[in-house]
């Protein structure tokens, strides 16, 4: 009854039929035009991408081409989408201008972190080569496995001496830099390895550590082994006595990561209002005591966040462990496990395990994230 | 009590400084050893420790004395008016006249060094040949220690840093730009799923890539990217928009709304209002996120081993590669290193009060 009612033909809906075939009329030059200039932008970011995955010309050419390419492309693909929607009646390009904005962005972080979040859950669940469910076995091995049992260890160690002395020491630092005149010269230089890479530090410290041996005339030529031997000591081969050698690594982990705590901690610590600090003074207070009651409690939030920040990175601690030992002698950590099982191993199921379990152990950071977002923009 | 005071207060400037410069040095000397290690030549770096360049005092090696056949290595050996056993000849005996007579090798060699501990200056045998030896890709040869020829290949840092450029330079810009559209339209577009995708956005900032690795790579070898730099961008764009996203939805979101508002009753589009007033008027947030992720980028590691491996490899790769291949040559690591570290300094050094803006406004990067 409906459905002939639909299908009859009546005045009212030839009319909109006639409407729509004016309208196609009317724009039938611009749509083949539509079609054409995306079809040539396709073409042209195709060729370059052929000509970048097969090229043989020289190294540099390639570079140059490939950033044009990259950045151009970007930048011609919002264009050409942006002209097509803008063709289209003007009520339609009200609706779909926010996406042309907005959707390459959403489809990209979908692509690359939203949905890899469900895809490594469903991997976890099933085995090496993910051909059949396997239950919780990926789990089973993620919480009770000796290797894994290792993992959780240092990096509990990662996160409590890592994170306390790089934000206790950046509180040092940014608290006593803060009453200097060459202030600047020194956060510079603590800040400046957060220039380096992981792996440029690795190399730094693998010289301070390293070890030549035991035995007549040999000069060590490793920093601390030297300080070592100068005060009377026998020299050690640091980075190869569990547990100790975790510490060794952390302390390059501190290195690095102090200069952040110090910037933004000192930042926090020049907002503590004048007043307050001269009122305590003149009250009698001393500087420690100023410090810890009126400092720490001013910058309480900077300090959590800092934290925060610094507990999540020596949670997912990877590059320094990588280059330093591998993981052997007792230094393995929960990104490196992971990387050897996804990449060494194979093991497409325990590597999403792990994976999760990483998800699962920043997660309380996720929520809170999300829930002090919300009350920051209620009028969202 | 004024002056009491005073007093306190010099001490207490004292100690301050006292306590920052200790740490100060202590944060550079490990720099300072390996860029003064990689400026030496290789048989001295095995030899001596790098301190060693700076004036000290040192047993210098004036005279070898080689002992007549007719002394017994085996029992008590007399040579300068002392007697020692073997071992401690070769520990090193302090003779009377100030020197010291050290025994070269084994007994057989029956060689005495004679020494005497005196000042050595500034040394002056720097070389640029470790970095020459990093940086090409072509075959050196040269002379060892022990006068052999060796030759080998290069370890093709220069290229390296090439692909580095490659990987960072459009692995920067491509995010910012997208981020830049997407942060506008969340702040001034109005459209349904508005708030519930900005929410997400917000969850991802902190997520570990890790649980991205192995279904993207699953992905890119379906798509013949990886290895490419068109995959190797696209993932840094992945793993780096939603702080980009955020960043800049804060800075564009706190624009003046009249600013806006004029602008439309001026008939501009969104197209033009955004790449005529909100890019122009978003530089300092844009620069920000762009040295922050310039940074991140350069010194990557994880991604680029999973997506780029060895073809194509960034100079992380490459200054890994030589520590797991020769982990005792030490002119190559320590060269290649500061190779790898000079541009993110000089960026750092040069942009700093930019890159600090960005650490404040996003410390919670994933």
């Amino acid at each position: 009854m409906n459905l002939a009612k639909t299908n009859a033909p009546s005045p009212n809906n030839n009319n909109v039929f006639a409407k729509i075939i004016d309208w196609f009329g009317s724009t039938l030059g611009k749509i083949f035009v539509s079609i054409f200039v995306p079809a040539v932008t396709f073409i042209v970011l195709w060729q370059g991408y052929l000509f970048l995955s097969k090229a043989n010309a020289p190294q540099i050419l390639q570079v140059i081409v490939a950033i044009v390419w990259g950045v151009g492309g970007v930048a011609l693909l919002y264009l050409v989408t942006n002209w097509l929607v803008m063709k289209l009646p003007p009520k339609a390009a009200r609706t779909l201008q926010p996406f042309v904005f907005v959707g390459p962005a959403v489809a990209i972080m979908a692509w690359f972190l939203a949905i890899p979040v469900v895809r490594s859950l469903i991997a976890s669940f099933r085995n090496a080569l993910g051909t059949e469910w396997v239950g919780l076995d990926n789990y089973v091995y993620a919480f009770t496995n000796p290797r894994m049992l290792e993992t959780f260890r240092n990096n509990a160690l990662w996160m409590v001496f890592g994170t306390s002395f790089s934000v206790g020491l950046g509180l040092l630092i940014a608290f006593l830099a803060d009453r200097t005149k060459a202030e600047v010269v020194y956060k510079s230089i603590i800040f400046t390895p957060m220039a380096i890479s992981f792996v440029g530090a690795g190399v730094i410290w693998k010289f301070v550590y390293t070890y030549k041996g035991t035995g007549v005339g040999i000069q060590e030529i490793g920093l601390l082994n030297a300080i070592v031997t100068a005060l009377g000591g026998t020299p050690q081969p640091w980075l190869n006595i569990p547990p100790w050698n975790n510490f060794f690594l952390i302390i390059i982990m501190i290195w690095l990561q102090t200069g952040y705590a110090m910037v933004i901690l000192s930042s926090a610590i020049k907002g503590v209002p004048a007043e307050l600090l001269e009122a305590a003074r003149i009250d009698g207070a001393t500087e420690t005591r100023a410090f810890f009651n009126i400092i720490i409690p001013y910058i309480k939030g900077t300090l959590l966040t800092v934290t925060t920040t610094i507990v999540i990175f020596s949670l997912k601690t990877f590059d320094i462990v990588r280059v330093m030992t591998g993981g052997n002698y007792g230094t393995n950590v929960i990104a490196n496990e992971f990387y050897l099982q996804s990449f060494t191993y194979n093991d497409a199921g325990k590597a999403s395990a792990i994976a999760i379990v990483l998800l699962l152990l920043v997660t309380p950071v996720i929520v809170n994230n999300i829930r002090s977002f919300n009350e920051q923009r209620k009028g969202f | 009590m004024a002056k009491g005071q005073k007093t306190t207060k010099r001490t207490q400037n004292f100690w301050t400084n006292f306590v920052l410069i200790f740490i100060c040095v202590v944060w550079m000397v490990p720099v300072i050893g390996i860029l003064i290690t990689s400026f030496r030549p290789s048989e001295d770096i095995f030899k001596t420790g790098w301190w060693t360049v700076f004036p000290h005092k040192e047993d210098v090696e004036i005279d070898r004395v080689v002992l007549p056949e007719t002394v017994d290595v085996n029992g008590p050996i007399t040579y300068g008016g002392k007697t020692a056993m073997f071992e401690e000849w070769q520990r090193g005996v302090q003779l009377d006249d100030g020197t010291k007579a050290t025994w070269y090798g084994n007994k057989r060699t029956r060689t005495l060094i004679i020494s005497q501990n005196q000042w050595v200056g500034f040394a002056t045998n720097l070389t640029l040949k470790n970095y020459q030896d990093v940086l090409t890709g072509k075959t050196i040869t040269y002379k060892d220690a022990q006068g052999n020829t060796i030759t080998r290949v290069g370890n093709n840092l220069g290229g390296a840093f090439l692909n580095s450029l490659a990987v960072s330079i459009p692995g920067t810009i491509i995010p910012i730009l997208i981020a830049a559209f997407a942060a506008f339209g969340f702040a001034w577009l109005e459209f349904p799923g508005r708030n519930i995708f900005f929410t997400i956005i917000v969850a991802l900032l902190v997520v570990p890539l890790q649980i991205a690795l192995v279904p993207i790579l699953q992905d890119y070898v379906g798509l013949g990217l990886n290895g490419t730099f068109l995959g190797i961008w696209l993932a840094h764009t992945g793993f780096g928009l939603p702080l980009a996203t955020y960043l800049l939805f804060n800075y564009i979101s706190s624009l003046p709304r009249e600013l806006l508002e004029s602008a439309y009753i001026d008939g501009a589009s969104n197209f033009t209002i955004f790449t005529n007033l909100i890019l122009p008027l978003s530089v300092p947030a844009l620069a920000s996120f762009a040295i922050f992720q310039f940074l991140w980028l350069w010194n990557d590691y994880l991604v680029a081993l999973v997506f780029l491996g060895e073809k194509n490899q960034t100079v992380t790769i490459a200054v890994a590669r030589l520590v797991g291949e020769k982990g005792q040559d030490w002119h190559l690591m320590t060269a290649a290193a500061f190779v790898s570290m000079i541009l993110p300094l000089i960026v750092f050094l040069a942009l700093q009060r930019y890159f600090v803006r960005g650490l404040m406004a996003g410390s919670v990067k994933g």
